[in-house]
């Protein structure tokens, strides 16, 4: 016992030991997975049944979408061809294609029109949505509601362009004029705009046959390119109404402010698919008789009112952020409302909501498949009726679903990604 | 705003209307006022005109006709004999009862959603966030008319249960999910029954009642009384009890082939289960990002200050963010509620019988009172959205009182 | 503002089209095509096929009205209509002429302010059933589940049928034919009702036809026909004497085929009247002389029409039945053309 104290020899460790790695289950990869996925026993239990579910939704879709077939004519056949095995009827999208994207009544030879118009809408839009994009494209978005026009319904050129003429007319007057007394200007501009539009109505006639495209009714719009007309056309048309709504809400005429309130709180109140109705069955009774606006029209009047309110609060919400310093400072500078409104409070107002209004847009272009509801042969339309309801194509319901959303999840989101985008970019500028 | 010195007092004229700011304001309420009157009076008088010309009239007579027609889901007793305003009370019925269903649903749905997308889990919140985007970013009728499919197409026929060798069996026994609807085991009220649900009532009070007494006793004393099996005990011994004395007076009613259905128990009809589930997922995302944007909105100092105060996560969950968490929610939240209800006017989509489809729908077809009928239906769903709002608007300002 | 704007819209609306308040004839010719309501898609009556082209049964009386018109059967805009929005379409007038397999009805008629100009197919509402059910009567339906298309008479008449003999029965409302041969495919329902002639439209479609039967009660009197708006007799005569023409064509002997050769040398007083080498009845209408022939010209007179979209050669596969002509037993009686 005691001699082994006589063998002890003494130690001081005098160097620091190197750092040493940390155990292979605490670094890279394996301490990801142990953190993230089994850091405790209720976790490895989540974790685990989110990879049962995983599985279990991919075993059932992968073999199903792998598997399909794409090229038989009609169901029966397409059965024969998979016969058994786990496959999609995926033949119905290519067969009916054009169908799906454009409805069964538009021109065959025309499908490059409104394709051409929707790729040229992403020209048209990109100076407004990326800042990077040069300014001096901003003239190709003032021009693209009369190409897209010409494209999509046809007709002699001549028609948009003289819409584009008067609209030009009252620009120069309204920027003559503005710079004295915005009202006079606005409504000078208009008037402009209308003589010279009248005048125009004169001269077209006569020139339809000038550079014209085979003219195609309202009505026979349909698949996703209606969906796609009615969400751009709502859209665009519902700002500048939202606006006015916005700033009405918010003035001090009692008046006006009632109109606005009693306007948005109505519109708001109700769904969407009661004002179609309104739009499909009870909006005639109160025009004029004889006036036969075609349906098409009318949803567009009833969704843009409907997308005016919504993008009305939105805009309100901006208005009301920004800080009373800024109302004060235009009115310190001497500027009257317009001024005010134009210069100062607005553009900061509009970019605070842009992200509200982005959300409004996603909302109200997947609120347009509503129209199936009134017998408009949209996508949706299109797939309850002419396709499911034909002998070739009875009973494919998961491709044609599928296809429906993969289609409107692709824009919906690609737009809401954008949106988060934009946000991240307004909030750099204020740091 | 006046100006300083006010020129010509009392001098006016015409021209003042328009450029003198103290009158400029009238002028424009004025000329608004006159528009919207002579746009009433156009839209007013070509009614009227249309009205003549067709020959027709503005009348709610057709209300006390009888409907006609046979509606399939209904919580009221209703006959083909029964009058239009009782379909449509039918109609009002159903169009809350999918509203509220839903309301529910989405609301455990979103919350869980929600939290779980924010958990330390990686896929967990990852498989939420694809939850979301992928639910957010599909129009709802087109998940109303995708699980209606599902329902119909891929659920067996009642058919299926037939035979010596069915295709199909029902779940435990008990449950039968068909293509036309889950059918479930129902309570049948026997004599007796009220004493049964009038003991159960009471220890639900009773239970609450000792709660209450064993946290008073923690606070005043510092005794922890057992919480969770006494207050089992007290909900459900009596009532058992109860039910075993009064000799069983409430007994399931359990679906059965009967004919060409099942008979028996109760039936969800196959178009209430898929708007339902449909609104439920589809505004479960939505709220889903609110609720994750209200914990988010929670300043990291809030739960860095519990955790150091030695709570556990659960707890700092429980009572420091949420009960903060939720002021940011829940006005979302409550518009989300009257998405719902705006949305179930979806319900005609798939046949379910709500205020849209019975006087939206077939009333309006049948009687061809377009007009009555669409404004009828815009006043209760207006009625509905004020009422909500009015809500919201009682709630966002007592939670602003208690701002400092 | 806003409102300003909308009203100003309005009114420039009102003041073009408001000048245009005038007779439906007028409008159609000023228009250059009829606008036709339609169904959104049944097999054999109207249905457009792979080529986006409308066709059927009530199509065909569309073209033959647009072809006395223009002598174009192809100027007419077809306006797909669902059972709820058809009567709105036509009183709204979006539509001049509503061709629907819709059902004469005294409330029609008279409450809801429409004309029908006759019937162009006596139908009766029926039930089909799949085979394996092994149901051979209505009166076996007691507890059924029944596919019904919501805003059509038979809804009322269902449940007139099955109040009336005691039984009970669970309505699954659908909005189109298509819907309903789904859910009735797919076993949702157990029986799907609508008129006879839809019933073998729809089952024709089936990918085995002889595994559903169709009951051999018809529990309701189904006299299909076109409609026009109440008030604008003109317009009513018109379409009327184009149905007329056509069901006369086919008494007479009349055929797409031979109306050329008929017309130049008709021996037939009553031909010779109808095909416009004699008197004047097309001005009457205020029509060209030939509105008839070119009516008959454009999808063959009644029996033709009939034969080639839901007649027995076709997969519908329907007789004459009640259809066929008065000589031959049937109820068509077209009036003397005089």
């Amino acid at each position: 016992m005691s001699d082994t104290h006589a063998q002890s020899v003494p130690f001081v460790r005098d160097t620091m030991l190197p750092q040493a790695t940390p155990p292979l289950t605490a670094q890279g990869p394996v301490k990801w997975v142990r953190e993230s996925l089994f850091s405790s026993i209720p976790y490895t239990i989540l974790t685990l049944a989110a990879l049962y579910l995983i599985y279990v939704l991919l075993s059932g879709f992968l073999p199903w979408l792998l598997g399909g077939v794409w090229t038989t004519s009609n169901i029966r056949e397409c059965r024969e061809v998979l016969d058994g095995a786990p496959g999609g009827c995926f033949s119905v999208l290519s067969e009916r294609w054009n169908q799906l994207l454009f409805g069964i009544a538009y021109p065959r030879d025309g499908y490059w029109r409104p394709t051409l118009a929707f790729i040229l809408l992403f020209v048209a839009v990109s100076p407004v949505l990326f800042s990077f994009v040069p300014r001096k494209l901003l003239f190709l978005t003032a021009l693209y509601p009369f190409i897209a026009f010409w494209l999509i319904w046809g007709g002699s050129l001549m028609v948009p362009l003289a819409a584009l003429l008067s609209v030009v007319a009252g620009y120069l007057v309204y920027s003559k004029l503005v710079k004295n007394n915005f009202a006079v200007g606005f409504f000078a501009g208009i008037a402009t705009a209308l003589v010279v539009w009248i005048l125009s109505g004169f001269i077209t006639p006569s020139l339809s046959g000038v550079l014209a495209l085979e003219a195609v009714d309202s009505r026979n719009m349909g698949g996703f390119m209606l969906n796609m007309i009615l969400g751009v056309i709502c859209v665009s048309l519902s700002l500048p109404l939202g606006i006015l709504l916005a700033l009405g809400r918010q003035s001090s005429l009692p008046i006006i402010k009632l109109i606005c309130v009693v306007f948005i709180e109505f519109i708001r109140g109700v769904p969407l698919i009661t004002l179609l109705f309104v739009a499909n069955v009870v909006l005639a009774y109160f025009l004029p008789p004889g006036t036969n606006f075609d349906l098409i029209l009318r949803v567009i009047i009833m969704i843009t009112m409907f997308a005016a309110a919504y993008i009305a609060e939105v805009i309100r919400g901006g208005l009301a952020a920004l800080p009373r310093g800024q109302y004060e400072g235009a009115e310190s500078l001497g500027l009257d409302y317009a001024q005010s409104m134009r210069l100062i409070i607005l553009p900061q107002a509009l970019k605070i909501s842009i992200p509200g209004i982005v959300n409004v847009a996603v909302g109200l272009f997947k609120d347009t498949t509503l129209v199936s509801i009134i017998s408009m042969f949209d996508l949706v339309g299109m797939i309850r009726g002419p396709i499911l309801a034909s002998t070739d194509w009875n009973g494919v319901y998961w491709e044609l679903w599928g296809f429906a959303a993969l289609l409107f999840f692709v824009v919906c989101y690609g737009i809401s990604q954008y949106s988060q985008w934009l946000e991240r970019q307004l909030q750099t500028d204020h740091h | 705003m006046t100006t300083l010195s006010d020129p010509q007092q009392g001098s006016f004229r015409l021209s003042m209307l328009l450029n003198d700011t103290r009158y400029r304001s009238y002028t424009f309420q004025f000329v608004a006022l006159l528009l919207l009157i002579a746009l009433m009076a156009f839209l007013g008088i070509n009614l009227m005109r249309n009205l003549a010309e067709a020959g027709l009239n503005i009348s709610y007579g057709f209300l006390g006709v009888p409907a006609g027609y046979d509606i399939n889901q209904s919580l009221i007793d209703y006959s083909s004999q029964d009058s239009n305003l009782r379909a449509a009370m039918v109609g009002i019925i159903n169009t809350l009862l999918v509203a509220f269903l839903a309301c529910v649903t989405a609301t455990i749905l979103g919350v869980l959603a929600g939290v779980a997308r924010l958990s330390k889990n990686w896929l967990v919140s990852k498989l939420m966030a694809v939850y979301v985007e992928i639910f957010r970013n599909i129009p709802v009728l087109i998940w109303i008319l995708m699980i209606y499919t599902l329902m119909t197409a891929v659920l067996p026929s009642p058919s299926a249960f037939r035979g010596d060798d069915p295709a199909s069996s029902m779940f435990l026994g008990a449950f039968a999910f068909t293509n036309r609807g889950v059918y479930i085991p129902w309570p049948v009220w026997g004599p007796g029954s009220m004493f049964v649900v009038a003991t159960f009532v009471l220890s639900i009070i009773a239970a609450i009642a000792y709660r209450r007494y064993a946290v008073k006793l923690l606070f005043d004393t510092g005794k922890l009384l057992p919480r969770a099996w006494p207050t089992a005990a007290i909900l459900i011994l009596p009532t058992l009890l109860a039910f075993f004395i009064l000799g069983r007076p409430v007994s399931l009613d359990y679906p059965a082939l009967a004919g060409f259905n099942f008979g028996g128990g109760l039936q969800i009809g196959a178009p209430l289960i898929a708007l339902w589930l449909a609104l439920s997922v589809y505004t479960g995302a939505f709220i889903a990002e609110n609720v994750r944007a209200g914990i988010q909105a929670i300043s990291r100092g809030q739960t860095e200050a519990a955790s150091s105060l030695g709570l556990r996560p659960k707890r700092v969950m429980n009572l420091v963010v949420l009960p903060q968490a939720l002021r940011v929610i829940i006005p979302p939240l409550i518009s989300q509620y009257l998405n719902i209800t705006k949305n179930s006017s979806l319900a005609i989509a798939v046949g379910y019988a709500d205020i849209t489809a019975t006087l939206g729908g077939i009333t309006l077809n049948q009687t061809g009172r377009a007009i009555e009928c669409v404004l009828l239906l815009m006043l209760f769903y207006l009625t509905i959205s004020l009422s909500i709002s009015a809500i919201m608007n009682v709630y966002n300002t007592s939670v602003s009182l208690k701002e400092r | 503002m806003n409102k300003s704007v909308f009203f100003g819209a309005l009114t420039v609306a009102g003041v073009l089209a408001g000048a245009s308040v005038a007779a439906t004839l007028d409008d159609v010719k000023a228009r250059g095509n009829l606008n036709c309501g339609v169904a959104t898609g049944l097999a054999g009556f109207a249905a457009p096929n792979s080529n986006g082209e409308w066709e059927g049964f009530d199509v065909a009386v569309c073209r033959a009205v647009a072809a006395a018109i223009f002598n174009d059967p192809q100027a007419v805009e077809f306006i797909p209509t669902t059972g709820k929005t058809r009567f709105t379409a036509l009183a709204s007038g979006e539509i001049d002429f509503l061709a629907r397999n819709t059902t004469w009805t005294f409330s029609r008629d008279v409450d809801l302010k429409f004309d029908f100009v006759g019937v162009n197919y006596y139908d009766g509402q029926g039930f089909m059933v799949p085979k394996a059910l092994g149901v051979s009567s209505a009166k076996e339906l007691d507890g059924a589940t029944v596919c019904i298309q919501t805003g059509t008479t038979t809804e009322l008449n269902l449940a007139d049928y099955f109040r009336n003999n005691n039984i009970s029965y669970e309505p699954v409302p659908v909005e189109t034919n298509a819907e309903g041969q789904q859910q009735y495919l797919a076993g949702a329902c157990d029986t799907y009702t609508t008129d006879a002639s839809g019933l073998a439209a729809t089952r024709a479609t089936f990918e085995n036809p002889g595994d559903h039967v169709i009951l051999p009660e018809i529990i309701s009197k189904e006299p299909l026909g076109p409609l026009v708006r109440h008030g604008d007799n003109d317009w009513g005569d018109l379409t009327r004497w184009v149905l007329n023409a056509l069901i006369a064509a086919e008494e007479l002997g009349v055929t797409s085929a031979n109306v050329e050769e008929m017309a130049s040398n008709a021996t037939n007083p009553e031909i010779a009247r109808l095909l416009g080498t004699e008197g004047t009845l097309g001005e009457m209408l205020g029509l060209e002389a030939d509105w008839a022939k070119n009516a008959i010209a454009a999808e063959g007179n009644y029996g033709e029409i009939f034969a080639k979209n839901i007649g027995e050669e076709t997969p519908i596969g329907l007789s004459r039945g009640l259809n066929a002509q008065w000589t031959d037993g049937g109820l068509l009686y077209a009036p003397p053309v005089r």
